[in-house]
């Protein structure tokens, strides 16, 4: 049990291993806790169905192949679409009319969606999963010299990455992302200069969403696609945005990754307590600093 | 007094509760079925397990003694707190007799204590730990169907004796887990080989990675799975993606079941061995009753679910053969007879509660073997019952006399 | 006074109800909604009265019924001492969690909350006198005072009846006190009563701790009628459970979370033969909650069943807050 004391240290290919292994893993938690930061940072809810959302990309890859035949790459691009526009309906149909309401209200709704979306799928699926094969071309693996990397985790890497920077550029960068800048700082005056700020909400929820589905593509391959992966990876994301600084692009990806590694060397050291380590850094975080690493204090 | 509207508001929930629990013990026999509905083992007991047990009734005529016999199916979703609370409901208020199924240890565990207070008859399909008949041992409940004691002593002296010699163990931490380790490590030990090694894994973990590669780092011959559900699938799948075995290792699931072989796919899954006590393949018998079980839930039955068919339909003989419902008179009556049929060979129950029986070690198949969807196995090695349920350090059940 | 009146009529007839239900109700059943009764006013106390959300209160919970069970079954402690036990550590822990949460609010403070229950849950899984998965089973319910044997299902049942008055008595209590009231001006206007001179975070901690501790009287309870203490009791869906019956029943209305307690009980003991259903109805129950009942079963039914009926409590001229606010005034 408490047995972390007698762990050697490992030697440096192992650790080296660890910390690409880390990575991937933290690509993951970038790419949902940056939904999550979009949608924190404009309509200030925490949505609790970002785990369910990534659970129907997911799902929504395995119904492409095989009840359609259509392959992984395609379902990259379909997956987030259909889901992104799942999160639209949602934002349109509930969160919307609570939008003047404490957001607290917004946390409780979305848990709400969570249980029936994950108890349908549950009801409808079981719960032990279905495969979904690693696409062809990102079949084998590479042998780096202090290890053996799967083809596919290095896709992982590149996506994640990929993902995160086109997504900050979209928000730095372009006018749609300043649009949302700056309905974030103050949507009385973006609405003033004639923007449609609920459309704009409604889109970005919709974007959230997205990302969270691609993330469930992605993850389809190497996981299986299961009606308790959302479950199982939300608290996780959640400890990850609010110690990135709730409502931070920056953060959240930075965090993302980081936290990846760290929980990765924890599982070298003492991996019964790889789940929680990051609920430990987020108190401590929180008590420092309480605006998280990268957010605005207030 | 409208204050009243809430008042009557506080006898109506009442009330609701009070339907569930209204009906009296009347002429029936009644068999609960208590099991894993909508969570990780759902796929290998669950509804098909509930099916099971009605498909025993059936064939067994409906009746026993002029009784009606019933079947009720509840879900304790993997949580000993919830399984206890419906069997204590069940035994108490619904004139529920037997309870089989009881998917997951830690359930099984705290339902046996419960039914140990009532003198109920218990008989355990679904749960693993053979605490269940070692130091927790209950007079009234049968250990029906494997427990780690087998499964170590079938896949662990299998693999040894076939030349894997040194382990590294990847445990789901918690009860379980650590049983099935603990019981494999002792029999690898006494055949002859050597633990390097093992990782304590947090149940319902998504990525192995890092305990894969620390199992790669060890360089030992086999990594042991000691785990269940979700974390075996996902453990074996993503040691594919590592190379664990082309890299000259090998796997050694502990606790296998034919869904999981089914949701890997063979592609993934090749090679593994593992040890179980029925495969719908195996026998004509076997054939036979999977058939008929087929045509209700479309899919092959699990051990599990073959188990709970065999231990209700034995339950009922009992029944038949002694009048009565009485936990005590019918454990009494199953003691005293070998146990056979489709599922069970060369059986028996001993003072412990352990239903001790041959156990079989399979090969899951090559793709280029299979002819179906469920064509996943070959039999290897038939393990007798002596031999499978041979405690390392003896019993430490106090029922046990010695 | 004929408020006072009326609620004594209210408390002398709930009373009645409840010394008369278990020759109706089976008693286990009634013990298990009584228990979480208590643990939803408990959790109430600091949503409903402060406005802090916390979605850690599993921790609190779970972690006295841990504490009961082993004192009572390894230490061989009376049931008295052993929930006393249960509820000495889970305050301690408030007071603890909450002098660390209390700086923050809102999602912040739910977060911070959430943080320290898994905390606690990975300490259930690890360490070595909880049994990890399996719990701590067989936990006798022993004599009370070393004379009243708890075995009898109705004497277990009168006990946590009195287990659960003593605790509602005391929210009941704490919330007509000067305490209370401080405690909802903080709600209403925090900066306000910063400048009234109140020491907000003291009584903040102090409403946290006594939350805990009554959090804690219910899972110590619990684990003596089910004699049982198991993970699921620290875990985070419990949090998320207390959250629905106090939605449910009434966020800051006394008797709210009581009847969301015996509601949603009631439900998953009728569904737990349907498998996930129960998770879905709860989330739909959850979803109308917040789109259209946020005041709760009794928020809204309540306020027609005053004697004299104030402006304010008349419905349809509800003031704005309890439409915009999670906690509606009382």
């Amino acid at each position: 049990m408490f047995s972390f004391l007698h762990v050697a240290m490992p030697p440096l290919p192992l650790f080296l291993a660890q910390l690409l292994v880390g990575l991937i893993n933290g690509g993951f938690y970038a790419i949902l806790s940056l939904g999550l930061a979009i949608i924190f940072g404009l309509l200030n809810i925490i949505n609790f169905a970002h785990g369910a959302l990534y659970m129907l990309g997911a799902f929504c890859a395995w119904f492409l192949l095989s009840w359609l035949g259509i392959s992984y790459w395609a379902a990259l691009l379909i997956a987030p679409v259909a889901v992104g526009l799942v999160g639209m309906a949602i934002e349109r149909l509930f969160l919307r009319r609570i939008a003047r309401l404490d957001h607290l209200y917004g946390l409780l709704l979305t848990f709400g969606l969570a249980l029936v979306i994950d108890g349908v799928f549950r009801q409808l699926y079981g719960s032990s999963g279905m495969p979904y094969s690693i696409p062809a071309e990102l079949q084998g693996a590479t042998d780096l010299g202090f290890m053996f990397l799967p083809n596919y985790r290095a896709w992982v890497i590149v996506a994640s990455f990929a993902v995160c920077a086109v997504t900050w550029f979209v928000i730095e960068r372009t006018r749609i992302g300043a649009l949302l800048r700056a309905a974030t700082e103050n949507p009385e005056l973006v609405r003033a200069f004639g923007i449609n700020v609920p459309r704009l909400v409604t889109l970005t929820y919709g974007a959230g969403a997205a990302l969270a589905a691609f993330a469930g593509v992605l993850a389809a391959p190497i996981y299986q696609v299961s009606p308790l992966m959302g479950v199982n990876i939300i608290t996780v994301v959640f400890a990850v945005v609010v110690i990135g600084g709730m409502g931070s692009i920056l953060g959240a990806v930075i965090s993302g990754f980081a936290l990846g590694v760290i929980e990765g060397m924890t599982k070298v050291f003492w991996p019964e307590a790889s789940t929680t380590v990051i609920f430990v850094i987020m108190a401590l975080v929180l008590l420092v600093k309480p605006a998280g690493l990268f957010g605005r204090a207030g | 007094m409208k204050r009243l509207t809430v008042l009557s508001a506080f006898a109506a929930a009442l009330l609701l509760s009070a339907g569930a629990h209204a009906q009296i013990k009347g002429n029936t026999v009644k068999i609960g079925v208590l099991t894993d509905m909508s969570s990780l083992y759902a796929d290998l007991g669950g509804p098909g397990s509930v099916a099971a047990a009605k498909m025993a009734v059936a064939d067994f005529g409906g009746t026993v003694n002029g009784k009606k016999i019933e079947v009720v199916g509840a879900d304790h979703q993997n949580k000993p707190d919830i399984g206890a609370a419906i069997a204590r409901q069940w035994f108490d208020t619904q004139g529920v007799d037997m309870i089989t199924d009881l998917t997951t240890s830690s359930v099984a565990l705290a339902v046996q204590e419960v039914a140990r207070q009532r003198n109920k008859v218990i008989l355990i399909t679904g749960a693993a730990s053979s605490d269940l008949t070692g130091k927790n041992c209950a007079p009234t409940s049968v250990h029906w169907e494997y427990d780690t004691t087998a499964l170590a002593n079938g896949t662990g002296a299998a693999v040894v004796k076939a030349g894997g010699k040194t382990w590294f163990f990847i445990t789901a931490d918690y009860a379980f887990g650590h049983s099935l380790q603990n019981d494999t490590a002792a029999v690898v030990k006494a055949s002859g080989g050597k633990v390097v090694g093992s990782v304590n894994v947090p149940l319902n973990t998504a990525d192995f990675s890092s305990y894969l590669l620390q199992a790669q780092a060890s360089k030992a011959q086999i990594v042991g799975l000691a785990n269940a559900g979700g974390d075996t699938i996902n453990s074996i799948k993503q040691a594919a993606e590592y190379g664990i075995v082309k890299g000259g290792q090998k796997l050694a699931g502990l606790l296998l079941f034919i869904t999981d072989v089914h949701s890997l796919g063979l592609q993934t899954a090749q090679g593994l061995e593992l040890t179980g006590s029925f495969y719908w393949n195996q026998t004509p018998e076997t054939r036979a009753w999977s058939k008929k079980f087929y045509a209700v839930m479309h899919k092959e039955p699990t051990m599990v679910q073959a188990g709970v068919y065999s231990s209700v339909m034995h339950y009922l003989q009992a029944v038949k053969a002694t009048n009565s419902v009485d936990g005590p008179t019918v454990m009494k009556y199953l003691k005293s007879r070998p146990i056979n049929d489709f599922l069970i060979h060369h059986g028996h129950i001993e003072a412990s509660g352990s239903l001790v029986h041959d156990m079989y070690l399979y090969e899951v198949k090559k793709p280029s073997e299979s002819k179906g969807p469920w064509d996943l196995y070959k039999l290897i090695a038939t393990i007798p019952s002596a031999v499978a349920y041979k405690l390392p350090h003896g019993n430490q059940c106090p029922l046990v006399k010695g | 006074m004929l408020r006072d009146r009326a609620a004594l009529c209210w408390t002398a007839g709930l009373i009645a109800l409840a010394l008369i239900a278990p020759f109706v109700l089976y008693p286990v059943f009634l013990m298990q909604a009584l228990c979480w009764a208590l643990f939803a006013c408990a959790f109430d106390l600091l949503l409903g009265y402060v406005g802090l959300l916390s979605f850690g209160h599993a921790a609190f919970f779970g972690g006295a019924a841990y504490i009961t069970a082993y004192t009572v079954k390894a230490w061989g402690l009376p049931p008295e001492l052993g929930i006393l036990a249960g509820v000495a550590v889970a305050a301690a822990m408030g007071a603890v969690f909450g002098w660390l949460a209390i700086r923050r609010q809102g999602i912040y403070f739910a977060m911070i909350t959430l943080a320290f229950a898994q905390m606690v849950y990975f300490f259930a899984v690890e360490a070595p006198f909880t049994g990890g998965e399996d719990g701590i089973q067989a936990v006798p319910r022993g004599h009370l005072l070393g004379l009243i044997s708890l075995n009898h299902p109705l004497t277990m049942y009168y006990f946590v009846l009195a287990m659960f008055l003593i605790g509602f008595g005391i929210i009941a209590r704490a919330i007509d006190s000067p305490f209370g009231q401080v405690l909802k001006a903080i709600r209403e206007n925090e900066p306000r009563a910063i400048s009234l001179g109140y020491r907000v975070d003291q009584y903040k901690i102090l409403a946290f701790v006594l939350s805990a501790a009554l959090a804690g009287l219910a899972g110590s309870t619990k684990a003596l009628v089910f004699q049982f203490a198991a993970l699921s009791d620290v875990d985070w869906p419990t949090s998320g459970d207390v959250v629905l019956m106090t939605l449910i029943g009434g966020v800051g209305t006394s008797l709210g979370p009581v009847l969301g307690a015996f509601i949603i009980m009631a439900m998953e003991n009728y569904l737990a033969q349907t498998g996930s259903w129960v998770t879905i109805i709860e989330g739909i129950i959850f979803v109308l909650c917040v789109l259209t009942f946020r005041r709760g079963i009794v928020g809204v039914i309540g306020p027609y069943l005053t004697f004299r009926r104030s402006p304010a409590e008349t419905p349809g001229t509800t003031p704005t807050n309890a439409e915009t606010s999670l906690a509606p005034p009382a």
